[in-house]
């Protein structure tokens, strides 16, 4: 049985959708990719749909008045309109194209939080955050003395939501949290904290670079004031990210980056910001990639969220028991029913880079070192970790040669 | 198994010669990679002469960047501080036996980059230290 989810014809279609998955990576050794948490692969769809704009529609978008324009134009926000409906925003207004998660974030660091936090204001993060929700707020705190105060992640991989509870008596003006970690798998139970935040009198900010792209994510049933999230990770290309906000705080804030696109009126030493969400997309953005974001929504669309929720679900399960069938090799993190398809490990005392290039030999991608997480690890007492990670095109075949492949590293190392 | 992992690689990973803290010492630095979090200290004994009479490296780290640390002290001993000063990229491959891509290289390195960052007297090791 290859799942309950994906019967062999569609699985068998889904591999076809992937033609990088076909390839060799060393003679005559097939890849078998498992860091999909770092960067997903991409469907035909996405590529082509990228490659038909640049060879039938290339223009910029919003000011040209002829054809083309109009056509770029219609499909970058039609792909706005696409993520809008995928994460159940209430209008288009409430999506902002940025980079990337990082870019995201920064953006409501340098515009929210520098227009709203004054020193001694109070920022709660959590122990597992990535750097990107980490580095932007130590440098808001070094500006303007904002207090940053983290809730701390318990043996099991699992935030301790007692301490988060003592920290908002505090008054904390926002909570910025990663919904799935990139590291532990841990599905933070974000409706919950995103409660509280707001019954102490803060803002929520969602890291959901982990969890949109694997399970079905509702920004107002989360509630969530602000959510952040990359398209590469999501089948999508990398170049583009989406900051969701509410419209109403989106509207009070300062713009971030100043430039063409993000003004109504220019004078010489003056100027009025545009209406949302263009206020916040200064310069020509990533056009193609923005669009090829839509085809990647599409895709998961069409294939439907839950399923793929399901089908991991079931995958990592399999992983977390295969793992541990490898003597010396311990996963990090809660148990397969809390968590997403991350798998981080480490084995005996062997090296997470010797691992990963030693698992490279046999066709197997995976990734080493610390995730950009270093807290994390450090929480830990790991200097870094191996890490396995998968989406909707992995099988229990791939477990199983990672699984092999894990055991011919342990009898080199000896 | 494959070229990268050769047997003396693995060898001196699990035992290697020079593995330990000198003290007292007349130099010592240390750094790390901050890309894997490999870290890796050198402390070195030198003569009147100027010339590397003892050796030792400690620290953590993968099976390339500690046996590429265990055998640039071994080819130092007896050297002079002079003749360190001129190491480069080609002669930790050269150690090590083996050709190595940009990622791995920063492994097989850090031992090098560490050793002329103390031997110069410097106050941060630097990558131009270990370009050829």
């Amino acid at each position: 049985m290859i799942s309950n989810t994906f019967n062999p014809t569609e699985f068998a279609r889904i591999l076809q959708d992937f033609p990088i998955l076909n390839r060799e990576v060393h003679p005559g050794v097939p890849l078998v990719y498992l860091d999909s948490a770092a960067t997903s692969q991409k469907p035909v769809s996405v590529i082509q749909t990228m490659d038909e704009y640049y060879r039938q529609n290339n223009a910029n978008i919003h000011r040209g008045i002829h054809v083309l324009a109009e056509e770029a134009t219609a499909q970058y926000e039609g792909a706005r309109v696409k993520v809008c409906r995928f994460i159940n925003a209430r209008s288009e207004r409430e999506i902002i194209f940025a980079r990337n998660t990082t870019e995201a974030i920064n953006l409501v660091a340098y515009s929210w939080a520098r227009a709203n936090l004054k020193a001694g204001d109070l920022v709660i993060l959590t122990e597992m955050e990535h750097h990107s929700n980490l580095v932007p707020w130590q440098i808001l705190a070094a500006e303007r003395e904002i207090r940053l105060e983290f809730i701390p992640v318990m043996d099991d991989g699992n935030l301790d939501l007692d301490v988060y509870r003592q920290l908002l008596t505090q008054e904390p003006r926002l909570v910025s949290f990663m919904h799935m970690s990139n590291v532990l798998g841990t599905i933070n139970p974000a409706k919950e904290i995103i409660r509280l935040a707001h019954s102490a009198g803060a803002l929520a900010l969602v890291d959901g670079a982990q969890s949109v792209p694997h399970f079905k994510v509702d920004v107002q049933d989360l509630d969530a004031d602000f959510m952040a999230f990359s398209a590469h990770k999501m089948l999508g290309p990398t170049g583009i990210g989406v900051l969701y906000g509410k419209e109403s705080i989106l509207d009070a804030m300062p713009p971030f980056l100043g430039g063409g696109d993000m003004i109504k009126k220019v004078m010489l030493r003056s100027f009025s910001a545009n209406s949302l969400p263009h206020k916040f997309e200064a310069g020509t953005p990533a056009i193609a990639e923005g669009i090829g974001l839509g085809a990647a929504v599409d895709y998961l669309t069409q294939i439907g969220m839950d399923r793929i929720a399901a089908y991991e679900h079931e995958l990592t399960s399999y992983a977390m028991d295969r793992l541990a069938e490898v003597n010396g090799l311990t996963v990090i993190g809660p148990q397969a029913a809390q968590r997403g398809g991350v798998t981080a490990f480490t084995l005996a005392e062997i090296h997470p880079h010797d691992v990963s290039q030693l698992l490279d030999r046999d066709g197997l991608a995976v990734r080493a070192g610390h995730h950009c997480a270093m807290p994390l690890h450090q929480r830990f007492n790991l200097p870094a970790t191996t890490r396995a990670s998968f989406y909707l095109y992995n099988s229990r075949a791939d477990i199983d040669r990672l699984v092999s492949a894990l055991e011919r590293v342990k009898e080199l190392f000896g | 198994m494959d070229d990268l992992y050769r047997e003396i690689i693995i060898e001196r990973y699990k035992e290697p010669h020079y593995r330990g803290e000198l003290d007292p010492h007349d130099i010592t630095f240390e750094d790390e990679n901050p890309l894997c979090g490999d870290h890796i200290r050198i402390d070195l004994r030198v003569d009147e002469q100027g010339n590397i009479t003892e050796a030792g490296f400690s620290g953590h780290g993968c099976a390339i960047s500690q046996a590429s640390a265990d055998l640039l002290l071994e080819s130092i001993i007896g050297k002079s501080l002079e003749q360190v000063k001129g190491l480069g990229k080609q002669d930790i491959l050269d150690l090590l036996g083996i050709e190595l891509g940009p990622v791995r290289l920063k492994c097989a390195l850090l031992s090098l980059k560490v050793l002329k960052a103390g031997v110069y007297g410097m106050g941060e090791a630097s990558d131009a230290l270990v370009e050829d």
